[in-house]
């Protein structure tokens, strides 16, 4: 157990260090940063000088060596665009997008799960068929055009809801929080809602072929053999049993939720990593983009550890062999 | 699964017998069955196999080549479709900005789409398996070399991968970046980003299929190991694949529209549907929704449809949903 | 303030006893695509930064309404002799932290302005010398006469020597600034606004001033900036009024906006030159089928794409006639002479011909470079004239992409990446010599090294660069306006370039606001006031 919790946390490492040459060598390519930072008419010597004082122009395995120490103490620079140490911006900005992956997420599982029951349960009723719909529209729209067609309702034609940032926000130490004031509850409606459709779309899915898999199990036949009421059966027992692989896969998307948070976030310009990241690679921000996927896949890769051991703690059966892509 | 066996050896019993049972045996099969049952599915099958007919003829169907600069008339910008009031004939759907017919340039678009779609459903398809395949035959340090890597991959989303692949392409290829190859980068970042649902599933399988009788029984009468896992240890997993490549299909064109509105994209000179999408978004407000409203409506009834079939296919195949 | 505010209230209480509010009452919520990315006035030297700024930080002079530079810290000035400019400062006027405004704080940002690291030093000749006279007059010492040597000085303002030397900002914040600085997270000016909360790229808060020394023609209480890059959130923050004034609002979106119950276009004429150039200088394209030569060095050809580009078909479908066809490099507001240049029709039979003539009667292949995400509606200007040219069978290519992989192939820095661009100009001086000196010097000039700058196609001919020469130390306007245009007839006999038109400024405002756009597209909200809510 513990042998094959540490064969993990090398490999977790591994896996950082590689992500750190991936991330490292992408910004090799991604254009000059100088252009962005200086006006058209800046001189050839003052930007020579620039670059020089970037250290731009050190050879490639000097600029990763450095990169490389920095990152590992949580360094990765000022950013070429504001001045201020990159992490204090991800800092900064880590508040938004946790808050609204998390809520995207919240309305994921609670949607998903219900409108899975439901068509699960009764699978031939209308509604079973709309909500079979509805998912399939999630994920048959890009999330961009969703997001606009959101705007263009809630916010010009009707005027409900704010078509961008987070509201008022209250501060709780350095944390930010949206989830105390009306107007920060109100901006939070339509990025979480456009951000959870896709993993909504998922989990509906899953507990609705979950759901119709148990329901087909000899214990749930028991079961009613044994005159439990058709409630106590659903819920107590199907939907118990649905639920484990359930947040299981919620939990294994919330990585990629934070990152597909680029999206939602551009176009709702809500104030998160992920908009710092677009922005980052617009004006080639190269310390921005490099810490962004750092943290994304340190998010992950945390995320899989944990999964991976409570996964041994419950069934060592299930150590390595268990497909989980979904 | 003891019917992998007896299909082994139906295959080897020469074609004369097979051939002719052929049709005869898709008709009487429990999936074609299943497809008959359902009307969802066979209207899906239908719009897809339109989709599908439209794109290949697009030339002959389409009034102008939306991709020749030369035959885009600015004078024929931003008309609206022939029912409205401000209709002009020959064009449909209206035009866009540039005067290009929208509905030439949806069924250029889909063909695009498609292309890049199947591409890179195609080559992740064969890296996964591939991968999948050798993993979980030997086993051991490969299998953990490469489920690594998949990890790796996994904490890339396909969007990142993307952008990172072109940030290389553009240097790499600098001016050379046209139309054609920067299609060529697009496949190449779907295909790297998707290619792990296929390697995970053929490795579980094959884990699965490698202690059973008749693998050991081919290894007993000497067949190389690709031969082994190629022919008869992958078309037992075939199903599940069918399944991922389908739904990958549709995701990988949603990638693609989504790359186009981060601005990585085809380019607007040779748009796809997602790039014909970001180009009407801007004239939303404008009440020019046309533009965009069409495309956007091609795209959703693609991949509803292949999202529809990816369904069915699933169930169909899993006998425990029967 | 509050003095002369009780003063004028006194004198108009009868007539406006029921309409007199509390002064300064307003919120005003203002949303640009861009960031303001550092309150250091001397790190970028980039329009909207010094527009943000402008409202915190004030120069000597100042530009006013109409662009016509006015008296500011300074309250006036002459020039004894052509190389001494004498400046006579403003009494009383206050720091926002108390500190008073004295010649020394001057003297300082003159210094600091050139000092390695900032970004604007062309705002000052290396050599001169800035002279204390008394504490408040200042001299400047000039090595040779240069009569536009304050044009650019209304964004040259002027800091706090105290506040730098006590916060360890004397140094300007380099744009590659490796550790963060003081000044570019605060902010001390002599500004009609304070800054009440800045957090880089999500929202500033900027305070009314309330001792300023200038009675403010605004009402407001404070102004809200907030980043919207996205164009349809940023038209749809306007529309829900959830903003008061947007910048830019996309040209389509106009009329929706005029629409709206809500909010109006302002729009005008911008500086900005939009056009087109080639390689003129190379053996060889870079990106064309053409080899061995360089058909763009052939004044027919050059000539000939002129002739094909219909301007006003741009204007009308593109730019929804939001733009000001061309015949210049230089928006007319900056030249008095403009209007005796018109712009030759497109004439695609004459264009034919002239292709023929030089020996391309089926045209050849080039490949252009363009901006996607830089000036209005500029990939669609240049598929528009992708269209144009396949016409007299000349095959473009289109790269067209972001800014930032933009300007890094076709600047200098990128080794002028480029056989045929687009490229858009406002003379930072405000004036022709810029664009004779920039974008139509010779590059390489052993005396000069920053003469053609951004002169991306290499056109170089002498002549012009004498002219250009004359210009600079010509001290009449009239002479010098005649020695422009003899620069400016020479560039369009070579067809040195394509001057496309001057783009239209549009900002979204708010049906409860009232406020002035200046042609430089400086978004200044000091001129602004807001209804009562």
């Amino acid at each position: 157990m513990l042998a094959f919790t540490l064969r993990r946390a090398i490999q977790a490492i591994g896996v950082m260090i590689a992500v750190g040459i991936i991330a490292f060598s992408m910004f090799r390519f991604a254009g000059d940063p100088v252009n962005q930072m200086v006006s058209l008419d800046t001189s050839g010597a003052e930007r020579a000088a620039i670059r020089q004082s970037l250290g731009l122009d050190d050879p490639v395995i000097v600029q990763f060596g450095r990169y490389v120490g920095n990152a590992a103490q949580f360094k990765f620079g000022i950013s070429y665009q504001f001045r201020l140490p990159v992490t204090d911006l991800l800092m900064e900005r880590m508040p938004a997008t946790l808050e609204l992956a998390i809520c995207a997420t919240i309305f994921a599982m609670v949607c998903g799960i219900l409108m899975g029951v439901y068509s699960a349960l009764r699978r031939d009723t209308w509604l079973a068929h709309a909500f079979q719909a509805i998912s399939l529209i999630g994920i048959s729209l890009p999330t961009f055009l969703i997001g606009i067609l959101l705007i263009y309702l809630f916010s010009v034609t009707l005027g409900w809801l704010p078509s961008f940032g987070r509201g008022e926000v209250v501060h709780i130490g350095w944390w930010t929080t949206g989830l105390l004031t009306l107007s920060g509850l109100k901006a939070l409606i339509m990025p979480s809602i456009t951000l959870g459709l896709f993993q909504m779309t998922l989990i509906m899915r899953l507990v609705r072929a979950e759901m119709l898999e148990v329901m087909r199990t000899d214990y749930i036949r028991f079961a009613r053999a044994r005159g439990l009421t058709t409630r106590a059966i659903h819920f107590g027992h199907a939907l118990r049993n649905t639920l484990v692989p359930v947040i299981t896969v919620a939990g294994l998307q919330f990585g990629s939720v934070i990152a597909f948070a680029i999206i939602t976030e551009t176009v709702f310009q809500w104030p998160g990593m992920g908009l710092l990241f677009v922005q980052a690679v617009q004006n080639v921000d190269i310390p921005i983009m490099a810490a962004y996927l750092m943290m994304v896949s340190l998010i992950f890769v945390t995320i899989n550890l944990v999964v991976d051991i409570l996964y041994t703690i419950v069934d060592p059966r299930l150590r390595s062999t268990v497909s989980r892509a979904h | 699964m003891s019917d992998a066996v007896v299909q082994h050896k139906v295959e080897q019993r020469g074609p004369r017998e097979a051939r002719p049972s052929w049709l005869k045996r898709a008709l009487d099969s429990d999936l074609f069955y299943s497809f008959r049952r359902s009307r969802i599915t066979m209207i899906a099958a239908a719009v897809t196999l339109l989709f599908f007919l439209v794109a290949i003829f697009a030339s002959w169907l389409a009034v102008q080549n939306p991709f020749d600069p030369a035959q885009l008339q600015l004078m024929n910008s931003r008309i609206a479709p022939l029912w409205t009031a401000d209709g002009q004939s020959p064009f449909l759907l209206g035009t866009d900005e540039q005067g290009r017919d929208v509905f030439s340039a949806i069924l250029y678009g889909l063909r695009i789409s498609l292309v890049v779609g199947i591409l890179g459903v195609l080559f992740s398809g064969a890296l996964g398996i591939l991968l999948g395949l050798t993993a979980g035959y030997f086993g051991g340090a490969v299998d953990g070399l490469i489920m690594r890597v998949a990890d790796v991959q996994l904490s890339f989303p396909a969007i990142l991968i993307a952008l990172l692949i072109n940030g290389i392409a553009k240097s790499a290829l600098g001016n050379k970046l046209d139309e054609m190859s920067m299609l060529g980068v697009l496949v190449l970042a779907i295909g790297l980003s998707f290619w792990v649902q296929y390697a995970r599933t053929v490795r579980g399988s094959v884990m699965v299929e490698k202690n059973k009788d008749y693998v050991a029984a081919a290894q007993l009468i000497g067949l190389p190991a690709p031969v082994i896992m190629l022919r008869h240890v992958l078309p037992n997993t075939m199903g599940p694949i069918l399944v991922i490549a389908t739904i990958n299909l549709a995701l990988a064109i949603i990638t693609e529209a989504t790359l186009s509105f981060l601005g990585s994209g085809m380019p607007e000179t040779m748009p796809s549907l997602g790039t014909l999408i970001r180009i009407g978004n801007n004239y939303l407000f404008a009440g020019e929704w046309w533009i965009v409203a069409f495309p956007g409506f091609a795209l959703a009834a693609l991949i509803l449809s292949i999202n529809l079939l990816g369904d069915w296919l699933r169930d169909a195949l899993n006998p425990k949903l029967r | 303030m509050s003095v002369g505010r009780s003063l004028f209230a006194a004198t108009l209480a009868g007539m406006l006893a029921l309409t007199v509010t509390p002064a300064s009452s307003q919120t005003l919520r203002y949303a640009n695509q861009g960031e303001l990315k550092s309150l250091d006035p001397y790190t970028l030297n980039e329009s909207t930064t010094h527009a943000h700024l402008g409202h915190v930080y004030e120069g000597l002079i100042e530009r006013d309404k109409d662009l016509k530079i006015i008296p500011a810290l300074a309250e006036s000035w002459e020039t004894p002799e052509p190389t001494r400019w004498r400046f006579h400062l403003r009494k009383g006027v206050k720091f926002h932290n108390g500190d008073p405004f004295t010649a020394d704080d001057v003297v300082f940002s003159a210094e600091r302005v050139r000092a390695q690291g900032s970004n604007l030093q062309n705002r000052l000749p290396a050599d001169a010398k800035v002279i204390k006279v008394d504490d408040y007059t200042v001299d400047f010492v000039l090595s040779s006469p240069n009569p536009i040597l304050i044009g650019q000085w209304d964004v040259w303002y002027i800091m706090d020597k105290k506040w730098a030397e006590a916060n360890n900002a004397v140094a300007p914040t380099p744009v590659a600034a490796t550790t963060p600085s003081y000044a570019s997270l605060h902010a001390n000016g002599t500004g009609p606004f304070m800054i009440d909360s800045h957090q880089p790229g999500v929202k500033t808060v900027f305070k009314a001033n309330p001792n300023y020394w200038k009675k403010p023609e605004h009402n407001l209480k404070e102004i809200v900036f907030t980043p919207i890059a996205s164009d349809a959130t940023r038209v749809a923050a306007l529309l829900s009024g959830e903003v008061d004034v947007i910048e830019p609002v996309p040209i389509q979106d106009i009329q929706r906006v005029n629409a709206s119950p809500n909010a109006t276009v302002l729009s005008g004429p911008e500086l900005r030159t939009i056009f087109i150039g080639m390689d003129e200088s190379r053996d060889e394209l870079l990106y064309s089928n053409v080899k061995g030569k360089n058909p763009f060095k052939d004044v027919r050809v050059r000539e000939a794409v002129y002739k094909a580009i219909d301007v006003d078909l741009i204007k009308n479908r593109v730019m929804r006639g939001l733009s000001t066809p061309s015949a210049l490099m230089i928006a007319p507001e900056l030249y008095p002479l403009s209007k005796e240049f018109t712009r030759p029709k497109s004439d695609l039979e004459g264009a034919k011909k002239l292709l023929t003539e030089a020996g391309y009667p089926d045209g050849f292949e080039v490949t252009m470079d363009c901006p996607n995400d830089r000036y209005v509606n500029d990939a669609a200007i240049c598929q528009a004239v992708v269209g144009m040219l396949a016409r007299i069978g000349v095959k473009v290519n289109l790269l067209a992409q972001p800014k930032a992989q933009y300007f890094a192939k076709v600047l200098k820095p990128g080794g002028f990446k480029t056989s045929f661009f687009l490229l858009g100009w406002t003379p930072a001086t405000m004036d022709s010599q810029n664009v004779l000196h920039d974008i139509m010097g010779c590059r390489d000039d052993p005396k000069d090294p920053n003469r053609g700058e951004a002169n991306l196609g290499g056109y170089c001919n002498k002549q012009l660069d004498e002219l250009t020469d004359k210009v600079l130390v010509e001290a009449d306007p009239a002479k010098r306006d005649l020695l422009i245009k003899q620069a400016f007839d020479i560039a369009i006999k070579d067809y040195a370039y394509i001057p496309l038109h001057q783009q239209a400024l549009a900002w979204g405002v708010s049906k409860k606001v009232k406020l002035v756009q200046r042609a430089d597209n400086q978004v200044l909200l000091y001129w602004a006031t807001k209804q009562e809510e």
